[in-house]
């Protein structure tokens, strides 16, 4: 396992891609947060129902699209450029590869998600205060010694680390680059476009509950617990769940299939 | 040297066979790697399947019950409302208190309106008095009928729009500015002459302006003539994260009319009516059928109303449970992302496989071998969107419907271009996807970025993530502009209405500009891939 796991470490940081998409995921993260928190003010005659902390993340919407690729690209690369035979000819055992991938991938992606998510907060902190949002309003503080902040920001970065293993997983299932691209995005985007179209309180409830992206990111949610589809951790579950899912599928197609 | 040789390598040979092929050979190349790649059309076919599933789905769980509460609740076809259509045959709101008598043949209203006022329900309960709705109406009005939707022409002042002539539900023609009030009242008047409507406004009663004229074919003999007023419900969205809030409720105002005279054939009694009080309940407004509320001293009546005289638009503002024939196409979405991905593939993966050396030493030509690309994927998109969104809207609308929803009714040309334009709009994308497969030269970075100019904006905007000014701007200056193309109801200047592109299908773009803004992407991008192509090797 250890050689498989230097091999795959030796494989991503010998070429430029991973770390230009790991600083991507970081870059965009904050400048999507900087720029929604910036874009945000609470007027003195009005009361704002908004989640600050929530607010504050929401750049992880759009950095999970990076994180998904860094993901489909660590196996699906080898496949188009052939590598993948290299790959199984030096570790046979298949499943050692994955897991090798999801465990460096996934640790990569928590690195960085840390990162981008602490910038989110930093802006969310130094921004939002200025624009309305004081305790004296009623407005919790946006920092790390809040629990429910503390509990939405380590649940982003988690989040993040989920969102990889599901895209790995079902890179593992596809193979080809662009075809999970577009599965792994539609995966991400799709559900919260429904929702906002289905008017049906049982689907919204479903949807809410269910669905990879939506119910993993109830976990940034500090306000309004109880009107929640799905507590928190349990949505960040339903991703686990989403994730294991897709691994395990693509474990086993790795070992039922050809190369 | 053999003669062959000699002959083999005479330019004018290679430059003859380029020529006899042409553009044509070109296209005919590319549609053969297209349809002869098995996952291609597969993933078009997939796209269209998808779409559709999706916009019916959608369509088929739009809204589900309704009721007053504490009642068993209704759902389904029950909650359809009475639904009143205009002249023009689109639904419209058409209910105002009318102080009215019948009026034979040609005639002349004229009245003074010295004062408006008006107060607001809130959803809470609480009344807000001193609320003047902005198109709170009160003036005179020359109506075919009682009948919801007949016919009309109108002068009226409003709440802050000032003075209006208005006809038809969709006429709209400002008079003069200004709020009404004791000092600064306003005269109106009305001439009927045959078919023909002529409003005058005037500050004093003595000079008078023709503010328009109007003609309302097939007006019958008797008109209902006088005085009306009408307040639009009200709504006010505040666009934060995790979805906008909003606070809706009925209004209400009431105008103070004098110096009111009528000539012409009239019996010159004055009776109340309530227009638009016989729809089922929770239809506004609330009094029911019956005289309508007014009070006379002397040559003074005061008369007080609620509803609005206007078509009805989405969103949440007008009470009724609307449904546009866009909302089927929300599948579009599954559907744009999947045809993104096979175009920014259909360049792309030349590059991976070095096909794309043999294709330009077949075509030296480089800007036709992009534009041939273009128009074969462009074709496809096209005709799997035209497809697709033909479906989606001959399945989904009966099922919205059946939803007890109110079918907002478009002429059939803007159908056509509702359908046709959302084709037109994957089409684009599909070409701005293959240029950005040729600039980038990799499916994964094309598709990403393709979807998610596009769909990103139009996500954040729809989970109202910004404050509604940003969200705007994102859906004006992206190629997610393109979206505007299946907003079916045009927006009226009369009519008070919010950008929400999820909720109520209202763009800040008009339909044409936007699917020029996302024209306009698409040819930066081929433009900025023709010249990548000339500079680069292959």
């Amino acid at each position: 396992m250890s050689g498989a796991l230097h091999a795959e470490w030796t494989k991503l940081r010998t070429v430029p891609g991973p770390a230009w998409l790991l600083l991507g995921v970081v870059a965009l993260t904050i400048a999507v947060s900087t720029a929604v928190v910036g874009a945000t003010h609470c007027p003195q005659d009005l009361t704002c129902p908004v989640d600050t902390t929530k607010l504050s993340l929401t750049g992880v919407q759009l950095g999970q699209a990076v994180v998904a690729i860094l993901a489909v690209l660590t196996i699906s690369n080898e496949y188009s450029s052939g590598m993948i035979r290299t790959t199984l000819a030096a570790t046979p055992n298949r499943q050692t590869v994955l897991a090798a991938k999801a465990i460096l991938l996934g640790a990569l992606v928590l690195a960085a998600g840390a990162v981008a998510v602490f910038g989110c907060v930093l802006a969310g902190h130094l921004i939002l205060t200025g624009h309305g949002f004081t305790a004296t309003r009623g407005f919790h503080p946006i920092w790390l010694s809040y629990g429910p902040t503390l509990r939405a920001a380590c649940g982003s970065v988690l989040y993040l680390g989920l969102i990889a293993l599901m895209s790995l997983g079902v890179a593992a299932i596809v193979r080809d680059s662009a075809t999970s691209i577009g599965v792994v995005l539609a995966l991400l985007y799709l559900f919260p476009i429904v929702l906002a179209f289905v008017g049906n309180t049982h689907w919204q409830h479903r949807l809410e509950r269910w669905t990879p992206t939506i119910a993993g990111l109830t976990i940034q949610a500090t306000t309004g617990l109880r009107s929640l589809a799905i507590s928190p951790w349990g949505g960040l579950g339903v991703l686990g769940i989403w994730a294991g899912a897709t691994l395990v599928l693509g474990a086993l197609a790795l070992r039922l299939r050809d190369v | 040297m053999t003669p062959q040789a000699i002959s083999v390598s005479r330019p004018e040979a290679g430059a003859g066979d380029g020529a006899r092929g042409g553009f044509g050979a070109v296209l005919r190349a590319e549609w053969t790697k297209f349809r002869s790649v098995r996952g291609w059309v597969i993933g078009m076919i997939l796209a269209a399947l998808l779409m559709i599933f999706l916009g019916v789905f959608a369509a088929a769980n739009g809204f589900i019950s309704c009721g007053i509460p504490g009642a068993p609740q209704q759902s389904g076809k029950a909650c359809l409302p009475y639904v009143a259509h205009g002249p023009g045959g689109e639904v419209v709101t058409d209910s105002f208190s009318f102080l009215r008598q019948p009026l034979t043949g040609n005639g002349t209203v004229t009245a003074r309106v010295t004062a408006l006022t008006g107060e607001a329900q809130a959803e809470s309960g609480n009344t807000v008095p001193g609320r003047l709705d902005a198109w709170a109406k009160a003036g005179i009005i020359i109506k075919q009928s009682t009948r919801q939707g007949s016919a009309y022409a109108a002068m009226m002042v409003t709440g802050s729009n000032g003075v209006r002539m208005q006809y038809n539900y969709a006429g709209d023609v400002a008079g003069l500015p200004g709020s009404v009030s004791a000092a600064h009242p306003r005269w109106l008047r009305l001439t009927r002459s045959g078919d023909t409507i002529t409003g005058y406004d005037s500050a004093n009663g003595t000079h008078w302006t023709k503010v328009g004229t109007v003609q309302l074919s097939r007006l019958p003999s008797i008109v209902q003539v006088g005085m009306f007023v009408t307040s639009p419900d009200f709504t006010v969205t505040q666009n934060s994260f995790g979805g906008g809030t909003s606070d809706n409720g009925p209004t209400q105002a009431a105008g103070v009319f004098d110096h009111v005279s009528l000539t012409g054939a009239s019996p010159g009694t004055w009776t109340g009516t309530t227009i638009g009080g016989e729809g089922p309940a929770g239809l506004r407004p609330p009094g029911g059928p019956g005289p309508a509320p007014f009070t006379r001293a002397g040559g003074t009546f005061t008369v007080t109303g609620s509803g609005d005289i206007a078509p009805v638009t989405p969103g949440p503002s007008q009470g009724l449970p609307t449904a546009t024939i866009g909302q089927s196409l929300v599948g579009a979405f599954v559907g744009l992302i999947a045809i993104v991905a096979v175009a920014a593939m259909f360049f792309s993966t030349e590059y991976r496989r070095g096909l794309i050396r043999t294709t330009l030493a077949a075509t030296p030509r480089r800007g036709a071998v992009l534009a041939a690309k273009a128009v074969v994927i462009g074709a496809v998109a096209f005709v799997a969107g035209l497809v697709a969104a033909v479906v989606s809207i001959a399945v989904g609308v009966p099922k919205e419907e059946n939803q007890g929803q109110v079918l907002l009714t478009v002429p059939g040309l803007t159908e056509v271009r509702v359908i046709a334009g959302t084709a037109a709009m994957l089409a684009l994308c599909a070409v701005l996807a293959v240029a950005l497969g040729a600039i980038l030269r990799r499916s994964a970075a094309a598709i990403t970025i393709a979807v998610l100019i596009v769909v990103m904006p139009f996500l954040l905007s729809a989970l109202h993530v910004f404050s509604s000014g940003v969200g705007d701007w994102l859906l004006r200056l992206t190629p997610a502009a393109g979206l505007a193309v299946e907003q079916s109801i045009p927006r009226y200047p009369q009519v008070s209405t919010i950008t929400s592109p999820a909720a109520g299908g209202y763009y800040p773009l008009s339909p044409y500009t936007g699917l020029a803004v996302l024209c306009l992407w698409t040819a930066a991008a081929l433009a900025l891939a023709l010249v990548m192509l000339r500079r680069r090797d292959a």
